[in-house]
């Protein structure tokens, strides 16, 4: 008899402690991330897939396209190319491809790259409906991001152009290699249109 | 003005009344049996520290609707082999009791669809009906999960149904009548004048409050109780082979129940429409009031406690509940002959 009026009144209590407990945790804040509308910022050693670094001053990349990285890769995921610019002491990356489809995230690009122009990134977003998705075009990237990051896009000088481009004072040499500019300063309209303007609108070939 | 009035005292005469009055039920009862889920999905992520349905309109309140929505345009499925007129019928059976009980909860003085000298037995009365409805449901599927939750849910509310009725009957010595309306005007004036609070009539008045509230949880198949529904165990139980709105009957009806239930506790213990202070206004948001505070307390558990086992829950009904309600009945009517005896008015 005493035992079991010591379990009811004893268990009443368990009871009443159990609903004392949950109605705390009702008027305690959620936790709850809401994925879709916000998202984990990953941690600093997170290791996504690669991304190129930029030169925090001009905004370019700081790779100069060596290919130790393309070496490297033991996927052959990693397509870059490389051009030297006129007036830059080292060549400039033009091109970096990234297939992630074949990447398997082992980092030997980051470890081959001696500058520390790549890193990985804190992408984890990956998913797509497209395979095509995931070859990545990282320079493409970089530039877009650099540019919503406030750095002007200093037009390029012609990469295969501009060594062909004879004088050393561009403005009264123009005029009589005008026609053999690029096409959209060779029309007829833009023929007998003076030098400078025909000179400096040759200027991405592509 | 005077064509509403007109308007209003037209569509108070009988036939009209009838009509206005099921037709309320049936609002109040769909209403509600939508936005309980509502509060049922809110109230759980909640009390486990998340937000609970966020997506669909502001708060999630459009999540009901879109649940009906989904349900509603899905195929109803009668499987093979299914007594096919039970199948059909058990949701139909198990929706109009609780509707049809709801018409004689006083929601305040004027405002009852239907005022019953035998309000509460009528209840009870249509409350086994219920029971009856999801046995059938389980019975007619041919599914073993659903055949056992049917056994189940029959032992289940026999067991409670003892306790709950030797409770009530402690109530109706106390109030001597079993029109609803009759027993909440009883218990007019302060909160201690509410049958919960009655301790002078019972010292364990309190106590018999708790039985109810646990004999309803356990009758309306809530959790901690929910062995008809036992989802770990039994796939859906009776419901296991119920589609679209076949199903969503049955879900619905559970939220009636519920209504149903803490509303009657409500109406029984809680003072109903009466204002817990002399001063303030009584009326249909005092009860409201209350019966929702019970309705979250329902939420409340569920969310605190696991399912009991199945002899647990015979345990606690058989050698608890039954004879602490004996007790009390027992109590009350000595008390009441004391008092008689004595002299006292109750």
């Amino acid at each position: 008899m005493k035992k079991a009026l010591k379990d009811i009144f004893g268990g009443f209590g368990s009871l009443v402690t159990g609903m004392r407990i949950t109605i705390g945790q009702f008027f305690k804040p959620t936790v709850t991330l809401q994925y879709p509308h916000q998202s984990l910022k990953m941690a600093k050693r997170f290791r996504g897939h690669i991304e190129l670094v930029r030169d925090p001053d001009t905004g370019k990349a700081l790779c100069f396209a060596c290919k130790l990285c393309e070496r490297a890769c033991p996927s052959d995921c990693i397509t870059v190319d490389g051009a030297k610019l006129e007036g830059a002491k080292k060549k400039s990356v033009t091109a970096y491809k990234l297939d992630f489809t074949k990447c398997s995230l082992c980092g030997s690009c980051v470890e081959a790259c001696r500058d520390g122009a790549i890193r990985y990134s804190r992408d984890y977003n990956l998913a797509s409906l497209n395979k095509d998705e995931f070859i990545m075009d990282l320079f493409e990237k970089l530039e877009t991001e650099a540019k919503a990051d406030g750095f002007v896009e200093v037009p390029k000088a012609p990469v295969a152009v501009a060594p062909q481009v004879p004088g050393l004072t561009p403005a009264p040499a123009a005029s009589p290699i005008a026609p053999a500019m690029p096409l959209a300063a060779a029309t007829p309209a833009a023929a007998p249109a003076p030098g400078p303007a025909a000179g400096t609108s040759g200027g991405s070939p592509a | 003005m005077t064509f509403v009035s007109n308007l209003l005292s037209y569509l108070a005469t009988e036939p009209f009344r009838l009509v206005v009055c099921l037709l309320a039920m049936m609002a109040f009862v769909g209403l509600n049996a939508a936005y309980l889920v509502w509060v049922e999905r809110k109230g759980a992520g909640r009390f486990q520290r998340r937000p609970g349905p966020t997506e669909a309109g502001p708060a999630g309140l459009l999540q009901p609707i879109a649940d009906a929505l989904k349900l509603m345009s899905k195929q109803l499925l009668v499987p093979a082999g299914v007594d096919s007129l039970l199948f059909r019928g058990a949701p139909l059976l198990v929706m109009s009791p609780a509707l049809m009980s709801l018409a004689v909860i006083p929601f305040s003085q004027t405002l009852t669809a239907c005022r019953l000298n035998v309000g509460l037995l009528m209840i009870f009365a249509l409350g086994s009906v219920n029971v009856m409805a999801i046995m059938l449901g389980g019975w007619s599927s041919r599914n073993k999960y659903a055949i056992i939750s049917a056994a189940r849910v029959v032992s289940q509310n026999v067991a409670y149904e003892i306790p709950m009725l030797l409770v009530v009957i402690t109530l109706v010595m106390v109030s001597g009548t079993m029109n609803l309306n009759e027993i909440v005007n009883q218990q007019q004036g302060w909160f201690w004048h509410w049958n919960i609070c009655r301790v002078w009539v019972n010292p364990l008045m309190p106590v018999t409050f708790l039985i109810f509230f646990t004999c309803m949880l356990a009758e309306t198949n809530r959790a901690p109780f929910d062995m008809a529904e036992a989802e770990s165990e039994l796939v859906a139980g009776a419901y296991t082979e119920y589609s679209g709105m076949g199903f969503g009957v049955f879900f619905m009806a559970e939220y009636a129940n519920i209504l149903l239930g803490c509303g009657l506790a409500t109406a029984l213990f809680l003072g109903g429409w009466q204002s817990p202070i002399p001063g303030l206004p009584g009326g249909v948001l005092w009860f409201l009031l209350k019966m929702y505070f019970l309705v979250f307390s329902v939420v409340w558990i569920r969310w605190t406690f696991p399912r009991t086992q199945f002899y647990g829950l015979l345990n606690l009904s058989w050698k608890i509940l039954i004879p602490v309600s004996l007790f009390t009945l027992v109590l009350t009517s000595g008390m009441l002959k004391l008092m008689r005896h004595f002299g006292f008015g109750v």
